[in-house]
């Protein structure tokens, strides 16, 4: 049923739907509406799961990696520091193949202190071995997690995920979401029956000491198991349509490429600002389109490369900057291509809550066209640069 | 697609008028963006809220630059904010005075005044100025009928049935007023 909500109630409202039995997160802005929410959820009965309060988003990511491992579904959520302050469960979580589902509010990450949003913490964390999505607005926040739940508990995936959602513009934005109702979400996710568990009557360890002689191995596995998911997605995706009528789960979209000349690569809200701006471009006879990335990890080469190969001008947005090197998407789609022919260029812009506004967009377009950019800082404040920092 | 900024302070409730006029326009088959200014303002401090609406949904994801209508529910705002620079041409503005409120002389826009916060003060028994600036924002754009204004409010205080009664008499007293 469609309803007018903010995107944290909707985020637990789809959280709930999917039945989780345990519960645990440490609230920090910008995700501490979606863990009130489920707080008050289980408080008042409408959902039977444990709620555990924790001292900090370590011990929150160490619940649900227990919770998980006994063989109960669970949920947590987080944002910047908080999801640095998980890192190390984090990669334990997948190391231990534990389908553990993440929303990450994303925000940018200190010193010095911010708490608005772009995208480092979620990009810091992407080679950990979960499955990571980014959503465009609030439906597909919603959609994600529920078929994520069922990717990630996929009998031989087994892995977990994380949903990013842009703190803030989506967290606290409002706007209309198509809510599923229990019985679809029933009808879609089955409880969670997972082929290995913590069990006192079959006894078994997880996240033993590998030495040398298997560590590799392990790596390999998750490694090719992130490749399966390229291939489930599509699949997971077709039954998600048939049940909600959506098709929120892709690896990309591709909006207006078939005859662009220029392409914009982004990940999240921003798509939506970007698709605006290009149909006003196209209004001018521009051809000008986007290819919006879904599915971050595993990364869609195939599908990338495709949309791609034919269009001669590419601008890369990136919401992140791995300092001292280029944006992380930038740097993966450069490495996609080897014709000379091709312009790539890298935009870094919107970093810590830095709006990014249609002008901004219509630059880069321009820029993407004129000459190859490959680390270049959209609106930057010279003035600041020189008064602070002496660089110009 | 249409866009309002509203000038507000931390705690009156700005962000509760924007969800209500999305929720309003939401009934009426449109759809709405209302957002904050993300950030941590301190109570009193100046602040904003913003919704877009459309026929088709909301993609644009930035703030609000040049609004077309816009809403002040704090009058002493008036002069600091700047509220009445950067509107689109022709833009109307919905504006809670006071007797001592000075409204600048601005041009292409058309400025609607009505005394929000004795009203609220007189029907709510407190100066919460937003449903009856909604009440006239109904009145004054026809963007939005009053019923689903209504409707909105009825459904944000249907827990506290005392409150929801004066709400929405306060919602008709400032479609009244303008």
């Amino acid at each position: 049923m469609k309803k007018f909500l903010e995107g944290s109630w909707a985020v637990a409202e789809a959280v709930k739907s999917c039945r989780p039995g345990v519960i645990s997160a440490y609230p920090i802005t910008p995700q501490t509406h979606i863990v009130e929410h489920l707080a008050k959820f289980v408080a008042d009965g409408q959902i039977n799961a444990e709620s555990i309060n924790v001292e900090s988003e370590h011990s929150a990511a160490s619940v649900v990696l227990g919770s998980q491992a006994v063989g109960v579904r669970s949920f947590t959520a987080t944002s910047s520091q908080g999801l640095l302050l998980m890192a190390e469960v984090v990669f334990n979580i997948a190391g231990m193949r534990l389908p553990v589902m993440m929303v990450c509010a994303n925000r940018a990450i200190s010193a010095p202190i911010n708490i608005w949003n772009d995208q480092q913490d979620s990009i810091s964390l992407r080679d950990a071995g979960w499955i990571q999505f980014y959503a465009e607005n609030n439906q597909e926040a919603v959609d994600l997690i529920i078929a994520g739940y069922k990717i990630g508990e996929t009998p031989k995936i087994m892995l977990p995920v994380m949903v990013c959602v842009d703190g803030f513009i989506l967290t606290h934005g409002m706007e209309t979401v198509d809510m599923p109702s229990q019985a679809d979400v029933d009808k879609f996710l089955p409880s969670y029956k997972p082929p290995f568990k913590l069990d006192v009557d079959n006894p078994m360890s997880l996240g033993l000491l590998a030495d040398p002689s298997v560590y590799t191995e392990t790596r390999y596995a998750i490694h090719k198991t992130l490749e399966d998911v390229l291939e489930i997605i599509p699949k997971i995706s077709r039954d998600y349509k048939s049940v909600f009528g959506r098709e929120s789960l892709r690896l990309v979209e591709e909006y207006k490429l078939d005859d662009a000349d220029v392409a914009i690569v982004a990940l999240g809200s921003v798509c939506g600002t970007i698709k605006d701006v290009i149909d006003k471009e196209r209004e001018q006879g521009r051809k000008v389109g986007l290819l919006k990335i879904v599915t971050y990890r595993p990364f869609p080469k195939e599908s990338i490369y495709k949309a791609l190969k034919n269009i001669p001008y590419i601008g890369i947005l990136d919401r992140n900057i791995s300092l001292g090197s280029d944006g992380a998407v930038y740097t993966e789609i450069r490495s996609l291509f080897s014709e000379p022919s091709k312009k790539i260029s890298g935009f870094v812009a919107g970093l810590g809550g830095r709006d990014i506004p249609q002008d901004t967009v219509k630059e880069m377009i321009r820029l993407t066209k004129e000459e190859v950019n490959n680390c270049k800082f959209m609106d930057l404040d010279t003035r600041i640069l020189w008064e602070e920092f002496r660089v110009s | 697609m249409k866009e309002i900024k509203i000038f507000a302070r931390a705690g009156q409730g700005a962000i509760t008028t924007a969800a209500i006029l999305g929720e309003a326009l939401f009934y009426e088959n449109k759809y709405a963006y209302a957002f904050p200014h993300f950030g941590a303002a301190r109570m009193g401090a100046p602040m904003n809220a913003f919704l877009r609406f459309d026929d088709k949904p909301i993609r644009l994801r930035s703030k609000v630059y040049i609004p077309d209508y816009i809403i002040v529910v704090d009058p002493t705002l008036i002069e600091s904010e700047e509220c009445f620079s950067n509107l689109k041409k022709g833009a109307k503005a919905v504006v809670a005075v006071r007797e001592s409120t000075k409204i600048p002389s601005v041009t292409d826009v058309e400025i609607h005044t009505l005394p929000a916060e004795r009203i609220a003060q007189d029907i709510i028994g407190r100066p919460f100025a937003n449903t009856v600036l909604l009440g006239a924002f109904s009145k004054v754009t026809s963007e939005i009928k009053i019923d689903s204004i209504l409707e909105a409010v009825g459904k944000r205080f249907k827990a506290k049935p005392g409150i929801l009664e004066k709400n929405l008499d306060a919602v008709k007293k400032g479609y009244e007023s303008v």
